[in-house]
């Protein structure tokens, strides 16, 4: 959200036609993007995909209704292996999360504008895959209803948290996290939020609008607090994208299980959450930009871009399955070689070699610009990586727990038909809110695009007259 | 030089201060269990030298509760050369304990070692290790678990959200959940013993409708309940071979000092750091 200013203009960065496809204007900017909320009649697919979310949801309501009647004897669990898919999925969603963030703000201060089409979808996507994390550190207690106690707040209990323990940091990781993620989405939501209101033909829709827009009437004032406010949370957020993931890859290193103490975690937990979440932005952009016909303002050069991040984040990951490798052999550490030779060549090795083909081998298909150009390979590469960063948290939290120090208490670990129904009911969770977002805010900020279209314009008209 | 003070006034501030220590350490014990000081635990005369163990060590573990609680130091010392694998620690532990299907305490661990014809087999009671740094200890994020000033670790079930960070951290393995289930489970009737009150920690914990223990993370916590009647804990009671000790290691003169003073002694994994207060005679 940069006002541009001449000097900034002159400059030759990303040309402005692969942000902004077609020729456009403001007033068909807004109608475009409003009238797939205000007047378009949602696509089949879109019937489709709620169909699939509603599904999804009665799964995840029916698991955790039984969840809570029976306790977490249900899951898999035994005694080695305490944690499992609660945690496994958690670490995934909380991973999925992190694009949203970094496309919002860590890129807006990088004043890279392809990130203006995105932001909305990704920082919304964002917002859904953190309530999905959060649901599961909750319902995978022993004792859910005590959940609160996780706070430190005034009580005649005794109940005071442990400082410690990562698990604490987690709970203000995560609940920062969404907090500062749903104001940053909301502020930015303000001008569309009244553009919609005025466009808005149905009573209905125009209270409502209204009543979110909170009055916003585009005025030199509200455009100036506008922008400080959001310059702000961007500056608060870009902190928060390298904490929660390194907070929780501290729920592992700070034990001294072979395969989790290590130094590598935090900046291997934050690359690897980057990549998911790009991951997971692609697999919903890719159809979406096809089903609402946006691919003018979602352009091949802004999946490009996104790839070219999914790869270097790809490389970062494979970089840290590597030292993994390494350091289990250079510690020489009976324990910690046990632990790769078990990864590789033990009861779980198919998910291990599955990951490094998932995370290490298939991402370099991105070098090529033809494959990132290709909906086909990247929506595909997408879903790899999807699957491949979920093997890793498998393999993080399973092979380590089933077969550490003392191999008499060795066992193995299967998910019961509840630990996938959960799992499966997130899935639905995050779709229907996905599928709500599209059909009931704008899915792409208008008030941005215009902006880049204004600098667009600009731009065109700057270089007209240098040539003349 | 001059002594300001008679000799009598000397002798009764010697002996009120001396009363004065007395009270208020009586008074410590008496903060921190009040039940100990109710039934007294007078250790009575030592027992003949060729007296069995337990009674030696009764009379040691009563010894070492008249002391404050910050002064013990509760060890264990298992002697793998005695032990025959007979597994009564564990089955005494799971009948004084009420334990649960899954919930086991002191599991004896069954390992074959050599190549034929050379081979053998040993057998390994594994409490809880009782550590002097404990991994699970700091990972608990509601402050349910803790060092006593004993050495033993504990859990506040009602404290205990279930979280299994500690089992995850503990590299033993010595923490197991209770799910809350039963041995009758999937039977007609559920058999009345399993929901039998539980007396760890000095309190009754009766196992029903979702009621601690269930939903909490579980461990050995060397008996206290009993050991702090004055009793040994049911592992070492229970032993046939006479092959776990337990006592204060404080207590220069107890058993376990001898023990562990021996040159045969080693602990579980001491590399990791955790500096157990289970010592294994081997």
């Amino acid at each position: 959200m940069t006002t541009p200013t001449a000097g900034e203009v002159e400059v030759k960065d990303t040309g402005y036609e692969q942000l902004i496809g077609a020729e456009h204007t403001n007033a068909s900017l807004t109608a475009k993007i409003g009238d797939i909320v205000l007047k378009q009649p949602s696509p089949k697919q879109w019937f489709v995909a709620l169909g699939f979310a509603l599904m999804g949801l009665s799964a995840l309501l029916v698991s955790i209704a039984w969840l809570f009647y029976r306790g977490v004897g249900v899951w898999g669990l035994n005694i080695p292996v305490a944690w499992g898919f609660a945690i496994i999925n958690f670490v995934w969603w909380i991973g999925i999360g992190h694009a949203g963030t970094l496309i919002s703000a860590i890129l807006l201060l990088m004043r890279q504008r392809w990130r203006t089409s995105i932001n909305r979808l990704a920082e919304t996507m964002t917002l859904f895959a953190v309530m999905c994390a959060g649901m599961f550190p909750l319902l995978h207690l022993g004792r859910p209803w005590v959940f609160y106690w996780l706070f430190p707040y005034p009580n005649a209990l005794g109940m005071w948290p442990q400082f410690r323990s990562p698990l604490v940091w987690d709970v203000f990781a995560v609940s920062t996290y969404f907090t500062v993620s749903l104001v940053f989405w909301y502020v930015g939501l303000i001008p569309d939020l009244a553009s919609l209101r005025d466009r808005a033909k149905k009573k209905i829709v125009q209270m409502a609008m209204g009543v979110l827009a909170l009055g916003w009437r585009g005025s030199a004032a509200h455009w100036y607090r506008y922008e400080s406010a959001y310059l702000l949370l961007a500056g608060l957020s870009t902190p928060l994208v390298v904490s929660v993931h390194s907070i929780v890859s501290f729920d592992f290193s700070i034990s001294i299980l072979p395969g989790w103490h290590t130094t590598i975690f935090p900046p291997y937990f934050v690359a690897g959450a980057v990549y998911s979440g790009f991951a997971m932005v692609l697999t919903i952009v890719i159809p979406l930009r096809a089903w609402y016909k946006l691919k003018d303002l979602i352009t091949i050069d802004h999946l490009d871009w996104m790839a070219r991040i999914t790869l270097v984040t790809g490389l970062i990951v494979f970089y840290g399955y590597l030292t993994e490798i390494f350091y289990a052999w250079y510690s020489g550490n009976v324990f910690e070689s046990f632990m790769m030779k078990n990864r590789m060549t033990g009861p779980y090795n198919m998910f291990y070699w599955a990951l490094i083909f998932c995370n290490g081998l298939a991402p370099q298909i991105l070098w090529w610009r033809k494959a990132r150009r290709n909906l086909v390979v990247l929506f595909i590469m997408s879903l790899i990586v999807n699957i491949g960063m979920w093997l890793e948290r498998f393999i993080i939290v399973v092979t380590s727990l089933h077969a550490d120090f003392m191999p008499s208490s060795w066992d193995m670990y299967t998910p019961t038909i509840w630990d996938i129904l959960l799992y499966i009911g997130t899935i639905g969770f995050f779709l229907l809110g996905m599928v709500a977002f599209v059909r009931l805010l704008p899915t792409i900020p208008i008030a941005e695009m215009k902006h880049l279209l204004h600098e667009k314009l600009h731009h065109k008209k700057a270089h007209k007259e240098a040539e003349a | 030089m001059e002594w300001a003070i008679s000799r009598r006034r000397l002798l009764s501030r010697v002996t009120s201060s001396a009363l004065a220590f007395a009270i208020s350490s009586a008074a410590g014990v008496m903060r921190l269990s009040a039940a100990e000081t109710k039934t007294g635990f007078d250790p009575g005369e030592p027992p003949p030298p060729d007296a069995d163990v337990l009674l030696r060590m009764q009379y040691e573990l009563r010894k070492a509760l008249q002391k404050p609680v910050d002064q013990r130091k509760w060890v264990m010392v298992i002697d793998l050369r005695k032990c025959v694998g007979c597994h009564a620690c564990t089955i005494g532990c799971v009948v004084e304990n009420k334990l649960p299907p899954g919930v086991v305490y002191r599991p004896v661990i069954e390992e074959e070692f050599g190549t034929y014809p050379n081979v053998g087999r040993r057998f390994i009671p594994r409490p809880c290790m009782q550590c002097q740094n404990p991994p699970c200890v700091p990972v608990c994020p509601v402050n349910a678990t803790w060092k006593r000033p004993d050495g033993v670790i504990i859990i506040d079930y009602e404290k205990c959200i279930g979280c299994r960070y500690c089992i995850t951290a503990c590299p033993y393995n010595a923490r197991t959940f209770d799910f809350g289930e039963y041995f009758t489970d999937g039977t007609p009737h559920r058999a009345p013993y399993e929901e039998a009150p539980s007396f760890e920690y000095g309190k009754k914990w009766y196992r029903k409708n979702e009621d601690s223990p269930i939903g909490n993370a579980r461990k050995c916590h060397f008996c206290l309940h009993r050991v702090e009647k004055g009793q040994l804990p049911m592992c070492a009671t229970t032993c046939i071979g006479r092959a776990t000790y337990f006592g204060d290691a404080n207590d220069p003169d107890s058993l376990v000092s001898e023990l562990i003073a021996k040159p045969n002694v080693m602990r579980l994994k001491e590399e990791l750091g955790t500096d157990p207060h289970v010592y294994y005679l081997t």
